[in-house]
C-alpha cells in the first residue's frame, strides 16, 4: 500500500482562480442582459464577436486549456461592454484578439500582464477606428432593429449609417453644455457603450462579487471617492462649467470602470494601501481628462495609466511586518 | 496589558474537531515494539544508554540529555532492546532510534516513583526534575520544556501564558485534555508559576470549546491568579506570537521571544504533563493523540506510548478505510505527511489523520493572477505573492530584508492561495537554502 506525500497545508479554502474568473464571468451576465434591454440583440452580437476575438488567439498560443480558465472570456465580455452598440462585428472581433495578444499573451500569458487587457483592446480600437467608435446610436427604437453597421464587410470603407445617433450624456454636456437627468444615468436609459449605461444592475453585479471576495471594494470605493471629491471642488469652484460630483460618476464608463475593470486582479495592487492610492489616482485622472482633456471620456486612459504605475504602488504600499515599525 | 480576544488575518479552515470531540480519551493496548527516536524534541539528540540485548522497564532512562537544550528519553514499554539504528523519522527522514521488543504479558507494572514528589522542591529543583522526566512541549515543536521555564535573569516575566487554542483542525488532544483532566492541567499551571515566579496565569481557549472552558473554570483554585479568556476561532490563534497578541495585546518583536514581551507560553498539553510526571512518579512515556480523518475507522483520542508505530496505532483505532490516501503526522495545516506505517508516534505527535482521496487536495496549479488573498491571510503581515515569485527565481538574497525569518510557515497563504501555488513549501526551501547558503559561505570566503 503507498500513499499519497505532500507539502503542507493538507486543506485547502476550495478556491481556485478558474472559479474566481467564472464567478466575474457570472456577474457580468446581468450587464450583457441589460445591454441586451437597451439595446437589442445587436448587444449579444457586439459581446459574441468579441469574447470569440479574444478566445481565439488563447486557443492558439494560450497555456494548455487557457480558454477553461474564464479569464479571456472576461476580457471579451468586458471590452464588449465598453463599445458603441453599433459596432461592426469584426471591429469587435478585432479588438478581443489584439486585447489578448498585445495585452496579455505577449506578457506570458495569465497572470504577467501589467495592462487590463479589454481596456488595450479598447485603445486600439479607439486608435484604428474613431468614428466607429464614437458612433452612439440611441437607446430605445424598435428593440430588434440593428443599431449599426454590424454585419460591415471587414476594412471595407463604411456604409453611411442610416440609424439615428445620438451623443452621450459626457459628449452633451462637454460640447453642448447639456445635462442629463441623474435617474436616466442610473437606470441607463441614456446613450452610450452596451456596458456603461446601467450604472445600478452594475452596482449590484459587483456587491456580489465584493461579498464573495472577488473584488477588492476598496478600489471601486475609492475610485467613487476620489472622483466625487475632485469634481465636486471643481463643481463648488464654478457650477456652470463643471458638472456635479453625481453626474461624473453616474455618466459614461466610471461605474464599468471602477467596479469591473480597474479591480482586474491581476492589474490592481496586491496591498490594501495600494488599492486606495490605485483607485485615488484613476478618480483623478477621469475627472482632469473629462473636464481639461480633449476626450469626453477618460475613464480608459485613467486605468491604463494606473495599471502602469501598479508595480510603483505595490512597492510603497507594503504592509508593516509583524513585530516591527517597517513595512516589508 | 489588553486582551483583545483576537489577532489580525490568518484564515478559517473547516474544523472537522466533531468526529473525535466528544470521545474521552481512551488507552490503547501495548504495541508489541516501541521505537524511540533520539531526536524527539528540539536542540540537540539524546545520547543512548542501551544496547541491543538490554532489558529496560517502563520508565527506564534510554537515552540521557546532551547538554542543556536536550532531555532524555525514556523506556516507554517494559521489554528487550531490539536495536538501535535508523529508522524512518517524523518528519520524514530516517534518524537514530532505540527499538524496544515490548514483553508480552508484561503488567507494566507500577514503579517506585522516579520522579521525586514536588511538594517541597525549590523551583529550580522542579526545573531540574523536568528536564530529567523528559519533558518537552507537547504542541508540535517539541521545544525542551524545563528552558522555557527557566528565563535567563534579566527578563521580567509578568505572566505565564497557557495555551488551550488547539486552532489545528481535526485535532481534539489539548481540548480533551482540558475537558478529562482539568485539575491536573491546573496543578501544572501551579507548577509553572511557581518556577517561573510569577503572580498571573492568562488561560487562552478558542471559543469552539465550551466544555473545556467550563471545566477549566470550574477547576479554578481560589488561591492562584489563572484568568481564562475565551478567544476568536480563527488559525493559528495557537501560534505563540497570535496567542500573546490577542491574550495581552502586545507584538513580540521581530526575531525577539515572548520572554521579550514579559510572557512565557506553554502549551496545555505540556502544562498537564508537567503536573502527571510529578502526580504519577513516571517520566514523560505516553501522551495524548488524535486520530482522525475520514480515512480511519474508529477515531479516537488515544493515550499512546511514545513510539508506538503507527501501523499499531491505526490497527488500534479500526483500521484504515479503503479510500485513505494520505497519512499525516499533526494537525492539517502544519503536518508533515508520512510514508511509512513503521514511524513511530513522538513526543510532538500532536495526531495522526488520515485523509481520503477526497480531503486529501491534489489541485492543479495556476500562475498568480495577484489577488492579494495572501496578504489578507498571513498572520505576520508578510506579502507572500512577492516572496513567493522571488522564490520561485532562486532569487532567495532578495527574500531576506522581506522578514521571510518572520514566516512561521503557518500555511495561511497555501491555504487560501486560488492559484494553488505551494506557497509555504515554497518558503521551507527557501529557508533551507538560505540556511545552507550561510553555513557553507564562511568556509569559503578567506579568513
Amino acid at each position: 500500500m503507498s500513499y499519497v506525500v505532500t507539502a503542507s497545508p493538507h486543506l485547502h479554502s476550495g478556491d481556485s482562480t478558474p472559479r474566481i474568473m467564472w464567478n466575474v464571468v457570472l456577474s457580468l451576465v446581468p450587464v450583457v442582459a441589460a445591454a441586451a434591454w437597451f439595446f437589442g440583440p445587436t448587444a449579444l452580437l457586439v459581446v459574441l464577436a468579441s469574447v470569440a476575438g479574444a478566445l481565439l488567439p488563447e486557443r492558439i498560443w494560450g497555456r494548455r486549456s487557457a480558454t477553461r480558465d474564464g479569464s479571456a472570456a472576461i476580457t471579451g465580455i468586458l471590452l464588449a461592454l465598453t463599445l458603441p452598440p453599433g459596432i461592426p462585428l469584426w471591429m469587435a472581433f478585432l479588438g478581443g484578439a489584439f486585447g489578448i495578444i498585445f495585452g496579455k499573451l505577449v506578457f506570458g500569458g495569465l497572470g504577467q500582464n501589467v495592462f487590463n487587457p479589454a481596456l488595450l483592446g479598447r485603445a486600439f480600437l479607439q486608435a484604428a477606428f474613431p468614428v466607429a467608435i464614437t458612433t452612439w446610436p440611441v437607446a430605445g427604437g424598435p428593440w430588434w432593429g440593428l443599431r449599426g453597421d454590424t454585419f460591415a464587410i471587414p476594412f471595407a470603407s463604411p456604409q453611411p449609417l442610416d440609424t439615428v445617433t445620438a451623443a452621450t450624456p459626457l459628449g452633451l454636456m462637454k460640447f453642448e453644455h447639456k445635462g442629463t437627468p441623474l435617474w436616466d444615468l442610473m437606470l441607463g436609459t441614456t446613450g452610450g457603450s452596451l456596458g456603461e449605461t446601467a450604472a445600478l444592475v452594475i452596482l449590484l453585479c459587483g456587491g456580489y462579487l465584493a461579498l464573495r471576495n472577488y473584488l477588492n471594494w476598496r478600489i471601486p470605493a475609492s475610485i467613487f471617492l476620489s472622483v466625487a471629491i475632485f469634481s465636486g471642488v471643481l463643481h463648488l469652484l464654478d457650477a456652470s462649467r463643471y458638472p456635479g460630483p453625481l453626474f461624473m460618476i453616474f455618466s459614461g464608463g466610471v461605474v464599468l470602470g471602477a467596479v469591473f475593470m480597474a479591480t482586474d486582479m491581476v492589474t490592481s495592487p496586491v496591498t490594501h494601501g495600494g488599492c486606495y492610492v490605485f483607485g485615488a489616482g484613476i478618480g483623478l485622472l477621469v475627472v482632469a481628462i473629462r473636464v481639461w482633456g480633449g476626450l469626453a471620456e477618460g475613464v480608459m486612459y485613467a486605468i491604463l495609466l494606473m495599471n502602469a504605475v501598479v508595480p510603483s504602488i505595490n512597492r510603497i504600499t507594503q504592509p508593516r511586518v509583524f513585530g516591527t515599525r517597517e513595512a516589508a | 496589558m489588553r486582551a483583545l480576544l483576537r489577532f489580525r488575518h490568518g484564515v478559517h479552515p473547516p474544523e472537522r474537531k466533531e468526529r473525535t470531540a466528544a470521545l474521552e480519551t481512551r488507552r490503547m493496548p501495548y504495541p508489541p515494539e516501541v521505537v524511540l527516536p533520539l531526536r524527539q524534541h528540539a536542540g540537540k539528540p539524546a545520547i543512548p544508554l542501551v544496547k541491543a540485548g538490554d532489558r529496560v522497564e517502563r520508565g527506564d532512562k534510554i537515552a540521557a540529555a546532551d547538554g542543556y537544550v536536550s532531555v532524555p528519553i525514556h523506556a516507554s514499554a517494559t521489554g528487550t532492546v531490539a536495536a538501535v539504528g535508523l529508522w524512518p523519522h517524523p518528519d520524514g527522514s530516517y534518524d537514530q532510534a532505540i527499538r524496544i521488543a515490548v514483553e508480552p504479558w508484561s503488567a507494566q507494572a507500577a514503579r517506585p516513583r522516579l520522579v521525586p514528589e514536588w511538594r517541597g522542591l525549590s523551583p529550580r529543583e522542579i526545573v531540574a526534575a523536568v528536564q530529567e522526566a523528559g519533558v518537552v512541549g507537547l504542541g508540535g515543536a517539541a521545544f525542551p520544556t524545563h528552558v522555557k521555564l527557566s528565563p535567563p535573569k534579566d527578563k521580567r516575566i509578568e505572566a505565564l501564558v497557557v495555551n488551550g487554542c488547539e486552532c489545528e483542525p481535526y485535532l481534539t488532544t489539548d481540548h480533551r485534555t482540558m475537558a478529562d483532566f482539568p485539575d491536573r492541567v491546573l496543578l501544572g499551571v501551579r507548577l509553572m508559576m511557581k518556577c517561573l515566579g510569577v503572580p498571573k496565569a492568562l488561560f487562552g481557549i478558542e471559543r469552539n470549546k465550551p466544555d473545556a472552558i467550563e471545566a477549566i473554570r470550574r477547576a479554578l483554585p481560589g488561591d492562584i491568579d489563572v484568568e481564562v479568556l475565551p478567544l476568536t476561532v480563527k488559525y493559528p490563534q495557537g501560534a505563540e506570537k497570535m496567542l500573546i497578541q490577542a491574550l495581552t495585546g502586545r507584538e513580540v518583536p521581530s526575531g525577539k521571544l515572548p520572554l521579550d514581551v514579559g510572557v512565557v507560553v506553554q502549551n496545555v498539553a505540556s502544562v498537564a504533563t508537567i503536573a502527571e510526571v510529578f502526580e504519577t512518579g513516571l517520566p514523560l512515556v505516553e501522551r495524548i493523540v488524535t486520530v482522525s480523518g475520514n480515512g480511519v475507522r474508529k477515531p479516537a483520542n488515544l493515550i499512546v506510548p511514545v513510539g508506538t508505530k503507527l501501523r499499531d496505532l491505526l490497527d488500534a483505532c479500526g483500521g484504515l478505510s479503503d479510500d485513505a490516501s494520505e497519512i499525516v503526522s499533526g494537525g492539517p495545516m502544519m503536518g508533515v505527511s508520512q510514508r511509512d506505517l513503521e514511524t513511530p508516534v513522538s513526543k510532538g505527535t500532536t495526531g495522526i489523520l488520515v485523509l481520503t482521496e477526497a480531503e486529501a487536495q491534489r489541485n492543479r496549479t495556476y500562475p498568480c493572477i495577484r489577488c492579494g488573498h495572501c496578504l489578507d491571510a498571513c498572520p505576520v503581515f508578510l506579502n507572500p505573492q512577492l516572496l513567493g515569485s522571488l522564490a520561485l527565481k532562486a532569487r532567495y538574497g532578495e527574500m531576506e530584508p522581506l522578514h521571510l525569518r518572520d514566516c512561521m510557515l503557518c500555511g495561511c497563504c497555501s491555504y487560501v492561495c486560488p492559484s494553488h501555488i505551494p506557497l509555504s513549501q515554497i518558503f521551507a526551501a527557501a529557508k533551507t537554502a538560505i540556511r545552507k547558503a550561510k553555513t557553507t559561505e564562511p568556509a569559503k570566503a578567506p579568513a
